[in-house]
């Protein structure tokens, strides 16, 4: 059942609408899942596991106990516009949470957004880095609700859990605001903006029943899921271009390397030279690789994860 | 004057490298920096840190800058948005004020703000010429963001209508201007009327602002000034927001620093297909305007004012 989330009207002859498919089994009111994605208008990965859970769910319905919301567009003018932020509005909207109904109307939706999902069992918050990164599939856990989010993103099927600090500037995230007002909302991040992996989708998909499982949303066997290797900060280094110019990669994301390995050169086309030879600076899991070749000084190149997996 | 190199953006692939110049003014004292342009589009804060130069320059060649003054200005920043019309860092859409006090080991917009802030960290007054998010155009005044690290009412001595206080946000604590004053520079953040068209008379007014302010901590002499205005202290808090509830095309009755009466029709919502009325958007109170939303069209539920009531 497709419900109206929250709308407001665009200047000239339309209506931004932010919709969620409802998805009720027996006993709709015991549990609620959210499983929401499209906050940035170039990531997609969320769209194939949208569509693949609605279908899987459709299929499950006699084991399915509560309500399934899918929010698939919470960016709506973004996705259609190929615009990672809010078209007209040059504001990231993972920056405005938790909204409000007295400033703008991107605030005003996002009020509407946090209205609708609070209270919610669970929050899934699906992302799919951006152009320029590729991730393997990984959950994020801000250090101050690690303790209530981790077991339950262990569940998810994901390859890893970053637990990282907690920068004051992300408390404007709809995950940061949710987690505020006590609805568990865990962000995962997979795959590259603008492209589709099925595999990690249907990876994600296998962790959402699974947790939904857990959740008592399921009356059926979990399916199995893999142990997600799980860190904090002080396991992942950083690799930034110090020179601009094109990236080619040496080495294949999710690859293991050692420390002092080749990851890639930055490349001058004009001269047919090297400008910058970019090495590992540790051994481990190259989580997160460029995609995009173009680069300036300091753009983000690679994510290495050292350390022993746990 | 002297004209030094503060770094220089290398702009590859295919574009030439971009300097950013800093303007020094009297001594080698850090006693007032000031930061134009950040953004691409911020051509009006652009404009008057290059009018805040030329009167610098002349006023240091009548010797009337004190011994003990040392002034930095930097006109711009954004040159490698501004030349290809991108508010922000054109490769990512990231914004350099919000990446302070930024990290020389980071990523692009990071390391540009590193080498912005090593530039003008340590001086003991600073002022940025900045913009909101949302386009508008404002009373003149000085915001000051109340961190409770500085003395707030100095902004006073700029003569400027307003000095306007706010709570920092999150999302504030990566601004020049929050990070300057944690460096333990005195603060202020300088708003004129326009952002992204030039209006000369706001800009002489804010150059002429901060003159004053330099005069009032006796760092000028024998100025010709105009005495500035008596200064109105507004707590942001206490504004009066108007919304429109219809969309469609604006048309705006009154501007910023207009009286307004309570009940008075202060912009049109037009249907944008038959020109008809559809909302008329009156103030809830007496005031006086502080902003006003500068748009050609409007969604519903949006800030169309600020009021001073």
């Amino acid at each position: 059942m497709i419900k109206e989330v929250i709308s407001a009207e665009l200047s000239v002859g339309e209506t931004l609408m932010i919709q969620k498919n409802r998805i009720e089994g027996a006993d709709a009111a015991s549990h609620r899942l959210a499983v929401v994605t499209g906050t940035h208008g170039d990531e997609l990965e969320g769209q194939y596991v949208a569509w693949q859970l609605a279908r899987t769910l459709a299929k499950k319905k006699n084991a399915l106990c509560g309500t399934v919301d899918i929010y698939p567009a919470l960016n709506p003018l973004g996705i259609s516009t190929i615009y990672r932020g809010l078209p007209g509005f040059d504001l990231d909207m993972n920056r405005i949470f938790p909204g409000s109904r007295d400033e703008t109307m991107y605030e005003y939706i996002a009020d509407g957004i946090m209205r609708d999902i609070q209270g919610a069992d669970l929050c899934i918050d699906i992302h799919a880095s951006n152009i320029f990164l590729r991730e393997i599939p990984q959950v994020r856990i801000n250090e101050k609700s690690a303790d209530v989010l981790t077991p339950l993103a262990r569940l998810l099927n994901m390859d890893f859990i970053w637990i990282h600090s907690a920068a004051t500037v992300l408390e404007s995230t709809l995950a940061y605001s949710l987690n505020a007002l006590h609805t568990p909302t865990l962000v995962v991040e997979m795959g590259v903006g603008m492209r589709i992996t099925k595999s990690y989708g249907d990876q994600l998909i296998t962790g959402i029943l699974s947790v939904m499982r857990h959740l008592g949303m399921l009356k059926e066997p979990a399916p199995p899921v893999a142990p997600p290797i799980v860190s904090t900060d002080g396991s992942v280094s950083f690799v930034n271009a110090n020179e601009s110019g094109f990236f080619i990669p040496q080495v294949r994301h999710a690859d293991r390397v050692e420390q002092g390995q080749l990851l890639g050169l930055i490349a001058d086309p004009m001269s047919g030279g090297i400008q910058e030879r970019l090495l590992s600076p540790i051994s481990g899991l190259v989580f997160t690789l460029r995609e995009y070749p173009v680069v300036n000084e300091g753009s983000l190149i690679a994510r290495i994860l050292g350390g022993s997996a746990g | 004057m002297r004209k030094e190199t503060l770094f220089t953006i290398d702009a590859l692939p295919y574009r030439q490298p971009i300097s950013v110049y800093g303007y020094y003014f009297g001594t080698d004292a850090k006693t007032l920096a000031v930061m134009g342009a950040i953004r691409g589009d911020e051509f009006q804060q652009m404009y008057t840190a290059a009018r805040l130069v030329n009167r610098l320059s002349h006023l240091e060649s009548q010797g009337r800058l004190s011994e003990s003054c040392g002034i930095l200005v930097v006109p711009c920043a954004g040159q490698f948005s501004m030349n290809v019309s991108h508010r922000f860092w054109p490769l990512d859409n990231t914004d350099i004020n919000r990446m302070f006090p930024g990290y020389e080991a980071g990523e692009t917009t990071q390391r540009l703000a590193a080498r912005i802030f090593e530039a003008l960290k340590g001086y003991h007054w600073g002022v940025h010429l900045t913009s909101l998010y949302l386009p508008g155009d404002f009373a003149p005044h000085i915001r000051v963001m109340d961190t409770g690290l500085q003395k707030n009412d100095k902004g006073l001595d700029f003569g400027l209508p307003y000095l306007v206080s706010r709570d920092p946000h999150p999302y504030d604590t990566t601004t020049l201007n929050y990070n300057w004053q944690v460096w333990e520079t005195n603060t202020f953040s300088l708003y004129t009327r326009a952002t992204d068209s030039i209006d000369e008379q706001s800009a002489d007014e804010a150059v002429d602002s901060i003159l004053r302010f330099l005069a009032k901590l006796d760092m000028l002499r024998e100025h010709d000034l105009p005495p500035g205005t008596q200064t109105q202290k507004l707590d942001e808090k206490n504004l009066v927001t108007i919304h429109n509830k219809a969309a469609g095309i604006l048309l705006r009755r009154r501007g910023p620093g207009d009286r307004i009466s309570r009940n008075e029709t202060a912009a049109l919502i037009i249907d944008p297909y038959t020109s008809e009325i559809r909302e008329e958007i009156r103030s809830p109170s007496d005031g006086v305007i502080f902003f006003a939303r500068h748009a050609q069209i409007l969604p519903s539920h949006t800030v169309v004012f600020r009021v001073i009531p």
